[in-house]
């Protein structure tokens, strides 16, 4: 066996039956291997490798696996750059693979050569250079094993091509463990005993949840824990459907573009509980003013997020999945209702200053929120939502019902524009049975349009919303509130994208009506297939409530 | 001494011996425009685990949150950091001078004698002093030898260990006692 063929190998059995990426030179030993296993593996061309990542990142996110990518080396390992970055941030596990030049030629600018493993090295959680055949099986065993444990997170692996043509004796176990490396932390108990005094002894507490209680499968561990106690609880943009919208105690969306109650009352809390989040800057506006008042909870498996931003009173490190069960043993039944009341309070100001005309409109220019309202009508708050960045993302998060956990996919530490597309065709291949539905906008859809190749040559049930604006919208907002109104460069001319959809062969609508919007909804989601939809909105529409960037969560404006 | 909150620390890590780890560590730093004063690697008191020593000048929250971003390196076994009173530490320094200073008097003897130091070779064009100490008293030899003219000097990173009987080694010791590779 050759070191391709182990690759291969190896990715049978890490029960991988799904890959996303592009051939080339470098890589080509591999791909040869994968020719003989196409019953098993199988293999989706994307069109450019920042397509190929960012459908690995929505197939991790979607089904809860490692995300593998193979690229060639040089310009196909940069191109992966971006996506890994946005694993990083986001913590997606990710196994990339890339092929290097032959190992005699490393470091003498041969053709197609970069320097991979320096670049990716500040955004993967690990790297290793394999130039010997018989490195393969502990490399990629110990990529697995990285990529999933504790924080998740990308690792890549460059093989030369002389290590992939090289015989070995091939033997391969899965890592457990590494020395170095101690991704369970035992709790604390008298970390846990404290807490739950603080929570049991709260008059305003309030929950903030995020990725972690995902990551951790602790849905209903959570759920449990608020319900138990009472306590009103937000989400972070990544935390959103661990959590269904509808729960009696799900107050909405932290940060700059979320919810008025949640952002308000963070400053009026007593005990602050963070569970698996990590007080982003966009979450907590400035640090100054952020819940300054309160006793602070953290609980994460990373130890480096305690005390990153916001001083925790007292950090629980571990998995959530096992502290949650813990702390639920120690804190008493309770209920918070007067302190409830005041998110309702705040939800009803926003709802009558912000919500109502974002979902239902008075003039004739169509709102992003009330393509996103009628969505929500049929699908049940049971479909994945893959969104881009910007202010069709915010609309989607804002508005979008969810009714199970691993139902929003979105890029939120790193904002990457061209995620959405890509990533909704792994999110489809990762939960093949559940409605997948790229809501993107016009800026974000041209970053990675090509894609619409891939969906087209795999198949993919993808469904695709494009919001369209004609303007990179959200900039658009800030240069209209803080830039006095000097739009630049932010208006798109765009090309007839149902042209673009047709040329691809995927069925496409445009809707520029109000009265034709609901009929294009009901046939875009009924259709068996890809299907291209496109709403025209108000080109100068802005998304609210808005923390003002620089200030404090409680100068959260509703206009 | 501290300067707007920031104060010298030295920066300890365990690690696995493994290309390209220097280059994850100063990332960490890199990632921060943090400066790093000086940086040195070398086997520590374990088979096949290396030593990071990292001086910086930074204010200490800086430095807690560096630490922890470096142990978070899957590679790195463990990290911590000391305040200037909490390490024993050396640096080395080396000096050439002209050969021909020393033939007119005793006057670099002395001082190489009054510094501590010591002639480490003693060729017919130049001679080469080593000085072990503080970065004062390096430099204080330095300001003495600059009449008879340095050649070149060079002085090395700092070396440190705790003060105190075991310090993280002990803890290193205990990782690799209780877990396999």
């Amino acid at each position: 066996m050759n070191g391709a063929e182990a690759i291969v190998q190896i990715l049978l059995n890490e029960d991988v039956d799904l890959i996303f990426g592009y051939p080339g030179g470098a890589i080509m030993p591999v791909y040869d291997a994968l020719y003989d296993q196409q019953e098993h593996i199988q293999h989706v061309l994307a069109r450019h490798e920042q397509g190929a990542i960012h459908a690995a990142q929505g197939y991790a996110k979607a089904s809860g696996k490692p995300g593998v990518c193979l690229a060639t080396s040089g310009p196909g390992a940069t191109n992966l750059i971006t996506g890994i970055a946005d694993a990083q941030i986001d913590s997606a596990p990710l196994v990339c693979i890339t092929g290097q030049v032959g190992s005699t030629l490393l470091g003498s600018d041969a053709f197609q050569e970069t320097d991979i493993i320096s670049i990716s090295m500040p955004v993967t959680k690990w790297n290793y250079q394999v130039t010997d055949a018989r490195e393969i099986p502990s490399a990629l065993a110990k990529a697995f094993y990285i990529a999933k444990s504790g924080r998740p997170g990308p690792v890549l692996i460059d093989i030369t091509k002389d290590a992939q043509f090289q015989e070995l004796d091939f033997e391969y176990e899965h890592c457990e463990s590494l020395r170095s490396y101690t991704p369970e932390i035992s709790p604390n108990p008298e970390a846990i005993e404290e807490a739950a005094i603080l929570i049991n002894e709260a008059q305003r507490p309030f929950i903030l949840f995020g990725q972690g209680v995902i990551l951790a499968n602790a849905e209903a561990e959570f759920k449990t824990l608020i319900e138990k106690t009472g306590i009103p609880a937000a989400w972070t943009l990544l935390g959103l459907s661990a959590l269904e919208t509808d729960h009696p105690l799900n107050v909405g969306m932290l940060g700059m573009h979320g919810n008025y109650g949640p952002n308000l009352l963070t400053n009026e809390c007593d005990v602050l509980i963070a569970i698996g989040m990590r007080f982003d800057d966009r979450v907590t506006g400035n640090l100054d003013n952020y819940a300054t008042q309160a006793k602070v909870i953290h609980l994460d498996i990373d130890p480096s997020e305690i005390n990153k931003n916001v001083k925790a009173h007292i950090p629980i490190l571990g998995d959530v999945k096992v502290t949650l069960p813990l702390l639920l043993d120690k804190v008493k039944l309770n209920n918070h209702l007067e302190w409830l009341q005041r998110f309702h309070d705040c939800a009803r100001i926003e709802q009558e200053k912000v919500i109502a005309a974002e979902l239902y409109p008075s003039g004739d220019v169509l709102s992003m929120g009330e393509v996103v309202r009628i969505v929500n009508e049929y699908t049940n708050g049971d479909a994945i939502i893959v969104t881009d960045v910007g202010q069709h993302q915010m609309i989607a998060c804002r508005y979008s019902k969810f009714s199970q956990s691993k139902s929003n996919i979105t890029s939120g530490g790193l904002g990457t524009m061209g995620f959405g597309l890509p990533a909704a065709i792994g999110a489809k291949l990762g939960a093949p049975e559940r409605t997948v539905i790229a809501i993107v906008g016009d800026g974000g859809l041209q970053m990675t349009i090509q894609e619409l190749a891939t969906i087209y040559q795999t198949k993919a049930k993808v469904k695709i919303l494009l919001l369209n604006n004609e303007f990179l919208g959200m900039v658009r907002q800030w240069q209209q509130l803080f830039f006095d109104k000097r739009y630049s460069s932010t208006e798109m001319i765009n090309p007839d994208f149902q042209t673009i959809a047709k040329g691809y062969q995927i069925p496409a609508k445009k809707v520029t009506r109000r009265a034709d919007l609901e009929k294009a909804i009901i046939d875009f989601l009924d259709y068996d297939g890809a299907y291209f939809l496109e709403v025209m909105v108000g080109k100068e529409n802005n998304v609210f409530p808005m923390v003002p960037s620089g200030a404090g969560i409680a100068e959260i404006r509703l206009e | 001494m501290m300067i707007n909150g920031k104060q010298e620390f030295t920066i300890t890590a365990y690690t696995e011996n493994h290309v390209g780890l220097l280059h994850r560590i100063t990332v960490v730093f890199t990632k921060r425009k943090i400066n790093i004063e000086s940086l040195t690697t070398s086997e520590s008191e374990r088979d096949g685990i290396h030593r990071f020593t990292i001086a910086v000048t930074e204010t200490e929250e800086t430095v807690s949150k560096v630490v922890k971003q470096i142990e978070k390196q899957i590679e790195v076994l463990k990290a911590d950091f000391y305040k200037k009173n909490e390490v024993v530490q050396q640096e080395l320094a080396l000096y050439k001078i002209p050969t021909k200073s020393l033939t007119n008097g005793i006057e670099v003897e002395r001082i190489v004698r009054k510094h501590n130091a010591r002639f480490l070779t003693i060729e017919k064009k130049f001679v080469v002093i080593e000085k072990a100490g503080f970065r004062r008293e390096t430099k204080a030899l330095f300001d003495e030898l600059i009449p008879f003219g340095i050649h070149e000097f060079v002085r090395s990173g700092r070396i440190a260990v705790a003060r105190e009987e075991f310090g993280i080694g002990q803890d290193v010791k205990q990782l690799l006692e209780t877990t396999a590779y």
